[in-house]
């Protein structure tokens, strides 16, 4: 049953989910492309864009068009997929909500807490490879191209799209229209 | 107190007008909730976003889960909530359904071919600066790469790195703790 699959899958996101939203991004990569196949790396990415451009947090954006392409995916209808959406969307926040509000009754003074702040800075650390992985793990093929020239592009692309935003901080959302605009004349208007 | 529906409509307003995720949403938070509506002072502000970031899950619902409930208990972190994320799934529907009729359009399907390697990069690209914050070093940087090594070429799933990290985060907290007592 893809939809009581789909709620675990994002109820478990939803509590491993530390370090904001490229975390949340990673986890359902691993979860949703690598073992489940609901997507392919291709869509993952495009949504993953879609989400950074449009409002909201980026962790729920992903997790709501996920739900809405896994359930379309696997051959339900338009309405359906916006149930999953909703699944998905809901069942990564539940348990954080609930242990948020566990938290906010009776630990309110845990910024001093030592072992908490050492723990999460090893935690922070940890986050840092899971993100590195995710990076890795989506150049393939399908998003970059198998062969000259969209592959030299892509390259090309990606190593403007870093440097612009690790060196000058770039905007992610100007990056993305941009390269949105080189695609469209790149392959749509000179190739 | 604020009524219900104020909660609802700032968070909303936060929800609607922020586009870059969760951290983008804190100056936009902190003016809505410490400045315009007066509803906690800059120090609990400072305090409800550290354990924000430091529990799991969404950021920004996190925030509206701690300010709502403080605010107005549990009606208080539904309104929060749904203020919080309603516009944006909405939207994300929105494309969602666009997209599937555009899927097969060449146009769409170039502007996407050129977005692709840019959404890497920028997955990629923060790495460096997060493990700059995650203070990293010669001494802890097997850390992060052990994580990277065992997910990208093991397929490892990051729970178990998660879950790795927070145990050997307390046993090393637990271990200075003691060389503390001991110096």
């Amino acid at each position: 049953m893809i939809f009581l699959r789909l709620f675990l899958t994002f109820l478990k996101i939803g509590v491993f989910s530390f370090g904001g939203g490229l975390a949340t991004i990673a986890l359902i990569q691993h979860d949703v492309v690598e073992q489940q196949g609901w997507l392919t790396s291709q869509e993952f990415t495009d949504i993953v864009a879609t989400s950074q451009i449009t409002p909201g947090p980026v962790g729920i954006n992903t997790a709501t068009y996920t739900g809405y392409t896994a359930i379309v995916n696997a051959g339900y209808s338009e309405w359906m997929g916006i149930l999953g959406a909703f699944i998905a969307s809901f069942s990564v926040i539940l348990i954080p909500v609930i242990l948020m509000l566990i938290v906010s009754k009776f630990l309110l003074k845990h910024k001093d807490n030592k072992i908490i702040a050492t723990t999460m800075s090893v935690l922070r650390l940890a986050v840092v490879g899971l993100i590195a992985a995710a990076a890795l793990l989506l150049i393939t093929p399908e998003t970059f191209g198998n062969a000259s020239p969209q592959l030299w592009i892509s390259i090309g692309i990606f190593a403007v799209v870093f440097i612009a935003s690790l060196r000058f901080k770039a905007s992610p959302i100007l990056m993305i229209l941009l390269s949105g605009v080189a695609g469209f004349i790149v392959y749509g208007v000179i190739l | 107190m604020p009524k219900l529906h104020e909660l609802f409509w700032s968070f909303f307003k936060i929800g609607t007008f922020t586009i870059g995720g969760g951290y983008a949403m804190i100056p936009l938070m902190e003016r809505e909730i410490v400045d315009r509506r007066q509803w906690m002072d800059r120090e609990s502000f400072m305090d409800i976003m550290a354990v924000s970031q430091a529990m799991p899950g969404i950021f920004a619902v996190n925030m509206a889960t701690n300010v709502g409930y403080r605010m107005r208990g549990h009606r208080g972190v539904v309104v929060s909530i749904i203020g919080n994320i309603a516009m944006p799934i909405f939207i994300i529907l929105g494309f969602a359904t666009c997209f599937r009729f555009l899927k097969d359009n060449p146009a769409f399907e170039a502007i996407f071919k050129g977005i692709r390697p840019a959404v890497v990069a920028l997955i990629a690209a923060p790495v460096f600066n997060m493990a700059k914050t995650a203070k990293i070093s010669w001494r802890n940087c097997w850390i992060p790469l052990a994580a990277m090594l065992l997910i990208y070429l093991l397929g490892l799933s990051p729970v178990w790195i998660i879950l790795s990290a927070i145990i050997g985060g307390v046993l090393y907290s637990k271990y200075l703790e003691k060389k503390e007592v001991q110096a």
